[in-house]
């Protein structure tokens, strides 16, 4: 899923205060099961919206909507239309994705975003989020034990770890960041692969990543 | 639940009537306050008992919905660390209060308007001792907040 | 010497070739564009190392760019050893870079994956990361022998263009500390198989491990492969070897050491000491074939250092550089009209 995170709730405050009225729009898929922007979210902000103003007396009325996915335009039915075109402005909880399907739906709404968004990962426990894939556009996971080290190594080496690597930590965040490199060598050596990570990998071919600009699918044989 | 308003004692005619919400866990310290009561122990009136299966069912937003609806305070009454009904439940909410906390003050609420307290179903006398310095703290946060906002006599001197 | 073979026809080749123990050194380069620094330091480094290497941006703060200081220790008589790192610089840079710092007369290079940005000061950079230390080394050879950029193109101007490659002697590093341990000498086998001529290992403390270590490194083969030099780093007091001990990832400071460090008088010179026991030791061990030392902003304790190590004076090599540089550009010319003297001063014979 994409991970995101809310933005500090001054800067999200900022974006409400320059309006009377806004619409808070959730996003149901993955900052829903991310704890950042689904409808239990767009609430408690909402709440904190409502409260803030209330505070400093500034005059903002705040709107609450969610729907199932802010980057799927069949999701946007007219009662979100309605909304949206009640508000002088949306602030969505979606992903940087949702942000910009929103700007696209409503053109004549300034759009903002509520959250940073920081990558594709997976919930490591409840609450504990972790990157796990970094979009490299041309996966390599079968070379190295199912553990990516483009995503999971902080200087995304192909070759073995740097010296970096102490105690199955990476130096760059030793609480928080495996040595991808690590778990790559314990993982090979548990198969009996260690001598595939004798082979030296050759210079990834990062035109397939977001270097080579961005990046779309086309598929005839789906399309309508 | 969340989107629901809590009804408020009604606003006497004391200007500084004070309207204090208490979430209770069904198991403790509702109890507690149910006991306070058969054992004659006096709290103060502004308290509005909210039940709960168990503080860990209170969401951040109901406590935050509590404070839009003209809550002057509100706490949080769960059973003793080790003594939830649901194992965790008073914990987590403990947790969550922790962070309601810091949300309030991103909101520019004091956060000491919102307090999480243990208290078993036999502290009928607890739950009274509780309530009254919790009311008594909520009345001098008012009371402070209505003297800064009020200009005083030595500011407007400073004034040309 | 037959010096057709040599790869890059470097001093620090040549003298390796000879079997004779090598030392090379560190100068870390300055936060400004100060040029003195550079001949103040590399005053202390000529005719004491062999080679010295221009460090590239270490530890990730903005430091003069290694080519130009570079330039400027040769000047001052220096051979250097130019490090890259991958950290900033895309294939496209580093390939660049390489050409102009060979047409410069520079003949060594040492490849690094280069420390993160993070524990710099500007760590809000964007990081490159295109290739690795070991890809780096692949294409630097390939470079050299094949006569091939990354992509494939030959090294000519111009299909009428005659090809004009960097010869470069291709250095890398080893960290025989850091983890997965057993994996270490592993990676040391794919920067040789890679094209690496010379290895630098990290500073060295915990003597055991790094005899374990050599011990993979020879049952492999690799000594036969590559010329290692063992890394070494003086200690200036006993903050600095706790902080090596607690803070750098990949570095084991033996308690032994900091006890005697504890119970010194005066900690430097017992850190000397100390690294001149230690440089005697390593020139024991099988398969090391010289030393580099890295001073930490101390470069001037390295004569010292060296002539109680019993390693003083260096050998004199025939000079590699005068071709390059006296063919050199007109511009270069001019700009190293001084640099003749400077290096019939370091051929001297010393001592």
């Amino acid at each position: 899923m994409i991970v995101a995170e809310q933005k500090p709730f001054e800067d999200i405050y900022s974006y409400a205060k320059r309006h009377r009225r806004v619409l808070l729009l959730g996003c149901g898929t993955c900052v829903t099961v991310c704890m950042a922007g689904g409808e239990k979210e767009v609430g408690i902000l909402a709440s904190l919206v409502r409260l803030a103003a209330r505070e400093r007396n500034d005059d903002i009325t705040v709107d609450e909507h969610t729907i199932t996915r802010q980057c799927d335009a069949e999701f946007f039915d007219e009662t979100t239309a309605r909304k949206a075109a009640d508000a002088e402005a949306v602030i969505s909880m979606g992903c940087g994705v949702g942000v910009q399907f929103c700007a696209q739906r409503f053109p004549d709404k300034i759009v903002y975003p509520a959250l940073n968004t920081k990558f594709y990962g997976a919930t490591i426990e409840q609450g504990v989020w972790a990157e796990r894939c970094a979009g490299c556009g041309e996966c390599v996971l079968a070379d190295f034990g199912g553990i990516c080290p483009v995503a999971r190594c902080s200087k995304s080496l192909l070759n073995g770890p740097c010296g970096g690597s102490q105690d199955g930590r990476c130096e760059v965040d030793p609480e928080r960041v495996e040595c991808a490199w690590q778990l790559i060598y314990e993982r090979m050596e548990a198969m009996g692969r260690l001598e595939e990570l004798e082979k030296i990998q050759p210079f990834k071919d990062w035109s397939q990543h977001r270097d080579g600009g961005p990046r779309t699918i086309t598929r005839e044989e789906v399309r309508l | 639940m969340s989107t629901e308003t809590i009804a408020m004692p009604a606003e006497t005619a004391e200007t500084d009537a004070l309207r204090i919400i208490a979430f209770c866990c069904h198991y403790c310290a509702f109890t507690a306050a149910d006991l306070a009561g058969t054992m004659r122990r006096q709290y103060p009136p502004n308290i509005r008992i909210v039940r709960f299966p168990c503080t860990g069912r209170l969401e951040t937003n109901t406590i935050l919905q509590a404070f839009l609806d003209g809550a002057d305070g509100v706490l949080v009454a769960g059973c003793e660390p080790g003594g939830c009904h649901f194992l965790k439940g008073n914990l987590r909410a403990a947790k969550r209060v922790e962070h309601c906390r810091r949300l309030l003050e991103q909101a520019g609420v004091s956060p000491e308007r919102l307090e999480m307290r243990h208290i078993a179903a036999s502290q009928g006398p607890l739950f009274a001792e509780t309530a009254r310095q919790f009311t008594e703290k909520i009345r001098m946060i008012k009371e402070q907040a209505r003297r800064g906002t009020a200009p005083s006599d030595e500011c407007l001197g400073d004034e040309p | 010497m037959n010096t057709t073979m040599l790869k890059a026809g470097s001093r620090l080749e040549r003298i390796l070739r000879s079997g004779r123990p090598v030392v090379t050194a560190e100068l870390g380069p300055p936060k400004s564009a100060d040029t003195d620094l550079i001949r103040r330091k590399a005053g202390y480094l000529r005719g004491v190392v062999d080679a010295a290497n221009i460090t590239d941006n270490q530890t990730a703060i903005v430091r003069m760019s290694s080519i130009g200081a570079a330039l400027i220790a040769m000047q001052e008589g220096l051979e250097p050893v130019i490090q890259i790192t991958c950290r900033d610089r895309n294939r496209l840079a580093v390939q660049s870079d390489v050409l102009g710092a060979y047409a410069l007369g520079i003949r060594n290079v040492l490849c690094l994956t280069g420390d993160h940005q993070k524990f710099g000061n500007h760590p809000a950079a964007k990081n490159v990361f295109d290739m690795d230390s070991i890809q780096l080394v692949a294409m630097l050879r390939a470079m050299r022998d094949e006569k091939v950029f990354a992509c494939g193109d030959e090294i000519r101007n111009s299909k009428k263009a005659p090809v004009v490659e960097p010869r470069m002697f291709i250095g890398a590093a080893a960290n025989p500390f850091g983890d997965p341990f057993p994996f270490r000498v592993a990676r040391l086998a794919k920067k040789v198989n890679a094209g690496a001529d010379f290895i630098q290992t990290q500073c060295i403390y915990d003597m055991k491990r790094f005899r374990q270590w050599m011990q993979q490194v020879c049952d492999r083969g690799l000594h036969e492969r590559v010329y290692i030099l063992a890394g070494i780093t003086p200690l200036k007091s006993l903050r600095m070897a706790e902080h090596m001990r607690d803070n750098v990832a990949g570095l084991t400071v033996p308690e032994e050491i900091i006890e005697r460090l504890r119970g010194a008088e005066n900690a430097a010179e017992e850190g000397e000491r100390i690294a001149v026991e230690q440089i005697q030791e390593l020139l024991q061990i099988p398969g090391v074939h010289g030393v580099h030392i890295m001073a930490i902003e101390s470069e001037h304790i390295v004569p010292d250092l060296l002539k109680k190590a019993g390693l003083l004076p260096r050998p004199v090599v025939a000079d590699p550089l005068h071709d390059a540089v006296t063919s050199g550009p007109e511009m270069l010319r001019d700009s190293v009209s001084g640099v003749a003297e400077n290096r019939n001063r370091a051929a001297q014979p010393v001592g």
